[in-house]
């Protein structure tokens, strides 16, 4: 079964724990400007945002990688394979999330695995705002469940659909 | 059905693939015009200055993948196509019947006529066949003069670095990568480059090149500012023409690069094009044009590859887009990062901190970007400018702060975080990237 980081931002208090949980499972050390998960701070509103890639269907960062370094896996995750990747970045700037990022220090690029099936984040996050659940709990497939919160997942998006149906904005 | 690919670049092996992918019956050939498996320019780089070796360079790793996939790849030099007779001709004399083809030719380098230009240890670096020359040519501390700073001459150039060369940059513009970002990132670039040791002559043409002196470096350039500069290595890298010269009398219309309609077919009947051959719809602009970058190659592949086996889907557009290294200074530019007209900038510099960030906006879209010295999270750039968000009250506040850009893309394009979307139990249903990361 098919499990998804769900994400509940009303729940998050900033603390941090999930970029230092990240970044100690994935690169073996406390430093937050290496985690995968990023807390964002609304600065004027103390509000804060964890925020990840969701292993999306369209994998705009595995298409555009000139060396077939980004792969699927059976759990439709978009992993970054180390051994091939040669870091020309254009991952980086192809992910229209920006969940994509270099890591100077290795030379590759980085991004959510979801820790092969255990997230780190999910278990350090104190208040329950990320959280690690079936993406097919009732009945609802991964899509599905983006469909319902984001309006308009069931349609096939990629880096051309025709305008009318990513022509987007706010307030629409 | 009986598909030809004439080219076995990005472009070519993703329409391959996306072909089989919708037609598990379809005969697939693939051409590529290089004794080599099909692999990728834009890995020549890290080859040159040892990350990966040639096989690293290959498309797809695994030697089975090809058959696996059912796709006879063969190589040959096609030297003319017939649209009537639906054939095409290799110039080892084998003829290619196909019902529907795609061109996936790229592009070449442009060799400059400067003279001496011939001589031995002028080199283009375009093919693995270049890149092994380069690494025969160029050691440790050999002197190499690098002849154009656009965006594959300074990946170029730091290619030579970190293989330790003593590198003269030749560029004619003001400026290095004067076709990517503007005078404030083109500066910082070249004095990046200055401080780690590299030679920046820009204002300046190559005069000619001769072969040097008997004991010293093979070649000899002359430059437009009277100088010479010995070089062991010279590397042209001043532009690129899209491949299309066998084309001539097929009946398929060239420009600057082939011209394709909305569904990247040819004016010839059952002829597509893709990648960098072909003058593709730029999304800013809506005008056709020469995108020669690997994401718009593999969008042009696949779309090709869709509509070619009946599937019509309308190309609207690729983003043009860059993302540098130039010995660790990263830089990266998106859409109209010139500006529109009758548009607004945001910007912050930090001249001595080798940090940069311009956004344009046109009403409240942005619809441009450079930066310098930043990464993270680049890619947020392009959802918001391909996407068209209209960024409303943040616009404003990104003309004040732009630096706020990661709060303003998850408002926008991820709803505000004190409403619905954010939370797993929505009620505001939006429009915009599915599935965009956190709180879906
Ligand atoms: C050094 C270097 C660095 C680069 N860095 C970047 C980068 O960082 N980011 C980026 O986005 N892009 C980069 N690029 C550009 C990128 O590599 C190209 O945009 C991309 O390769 C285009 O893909 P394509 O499939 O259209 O053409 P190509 O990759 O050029 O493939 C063309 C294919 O057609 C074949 N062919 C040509 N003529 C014939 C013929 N007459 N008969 C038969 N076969 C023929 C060739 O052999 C080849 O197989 C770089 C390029 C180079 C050279």
């Amino acid at each position: 079964m098919l499990k998804a980081l769900v994400i509940d931002a009303g729940k998050c208090t900033g603390c941090k724990q999930c970029e230092m949980a990240c970044s100690l499972e994935n690169e073996g050390e406390f430093n937050v400007a290496k985690s995968r998960i990023r807390v964002f701070d609304f600065h004027t509103e103390a509000r804060f945002v964890p925020y990840t890639c969701t292993q999306c269907a369209e994998a705009w960062c595995q298409q555009a990688c000139p060396v077939n370094a980004i792969t699927t896996d059976s759990m439709g995750v978009k992993v970054v394979h180390e051994n091939l990747c040669v870091g020309c970045k254009v991952c980086t700037i192809a992910c229209p999330f920006g969940t994509v990022n270099y890591n100077a220090s290795t030379g590759k690029v980085i991004k959510c695995d979801l820790c092969g099936g255990k997230p780190a984040c999910a278990d350090a996050c104190p208040t329950g705002a990320i959280t690690f659940q079936d993406a097919e709990q009732g009945g609802f497939d991964k899509m599905k469940i983006w469909a319902a919160q984001s309006g308009n997942a069931a349609t096939h998006e990629g880096p051309n659909t025709p305008k009318a149906s990513q022509a987007a904005g706010t307030g629409h | 059905m009986n598909y030809v690919i004439l080219g076995a670049g990005p472009a070519g092996v993703t329409a391959a693939e996306t072909l089989r992918s919708v037609d598990s019956q379809a005969s697939i050939t693939l051409v590529g015009g290089e004794p080599e498996p099909p692999y990728s320019r834009m890995a020549l780089p890290y080859l040159i200055y040892g990350k990966i070796d040639e096989g690293g360079t290959y498309l797809r790793q695994d030697p089975t993948h090809y058959d696996q996939q059912r796709i006879r790849y063969v190589t040959g030099r096609c030297g003319g196509v017939d649209s009537r007779a639906k054939e095409l001709y290799l110039s080892g004399g084998e003829v290619i019947a196909y019902d529907k083809m795609l061109i996936a030719t790229g592009a070449n380098p442009i060799m400059p006529p400067i003279p001496g230009a011939h001589l031995e240890g002028v080199e283009t670096c375009w093919t693995l066949e270049d890149a092994r020359h380069i690494l025969k040519l160029a050691e440790k501390g050999s002197p190499v003069v690098l002849v154009g700073a656009g965006f594959i001459g300074s990946i170029i150039l730091e290619a030579l670095y970190l293989r330790g060369c003593d590198i003269t940059v030749v560029e004619l513009a003001p400026r290095m990568v004067a076709r990517m970002m503007d005078e404030t990132a083109g500066g910082m670039l070249g004095r990046w480059c200055e401080a780690k040791g590299v030679r920046v002559l820009t204002n300046t043409r190559v005069t000619n090149i001769e072969s040097g002196p008997e004991s010293g470096p093979r070649l000899s350039v002359g430059l437009s500012n009277g100088q010479r500069a010995p070089a062991d290595l010279v590397v042209m890298a001043v532009g690129v023409r899209s491949n299309t010269g066998f084309l001539v009398g097929s009946g398929v219309k060239t420009n600057t690069g082939i011209t394709v309609d909305d569904y990247l077919h040819t004016t010839a009947p059952d002829i597509y094009a893709a990648g960098d051959c072909c003058e593709g719809v730029d999304l800013s602009t809506g005008k056709p044009d020469m995108l020669a970058i690997q994401p718009v190659a593999v969008e042009h592949g696949r779309i090709a590859a869709l509509n070619m086996a009946g599937h019509r889907h309308r190309h609207r557009g690729s983003l043009n887009m860059n993302v540098l290294d130039t010995i660790g200074l990263i830089s990266s530019s998106f859409g109209l990062w010139q500006g529109a007209q009758a548009g607004q900038t945001a910007k912050v510099v930090d001249e001595g901190g080798y940090k940069y960030m311009k956004l344009e906006f046109e009403g409240d879209k942005l619809v441009g970007a450079q930066c310098v010295g930043m990464t993270d999270h680049v890619g947020m750039l392009r959802g918001l400018i391909q996407t068209g968000f209209r960024m409303g009250g943040w616009k404003e506040k990104l003309l004040a702060a732009p630096e706020r850009l990661r709060e303003a893309y998850i408002s926008v394009a991820q709803g505000s975080p004190t409403a619905g979307p954010m939370s797993p139990h929505v009620n505001t249903p939006r429009a915009g990237f599915h599935g965009g990361a956190s709180g879906h």
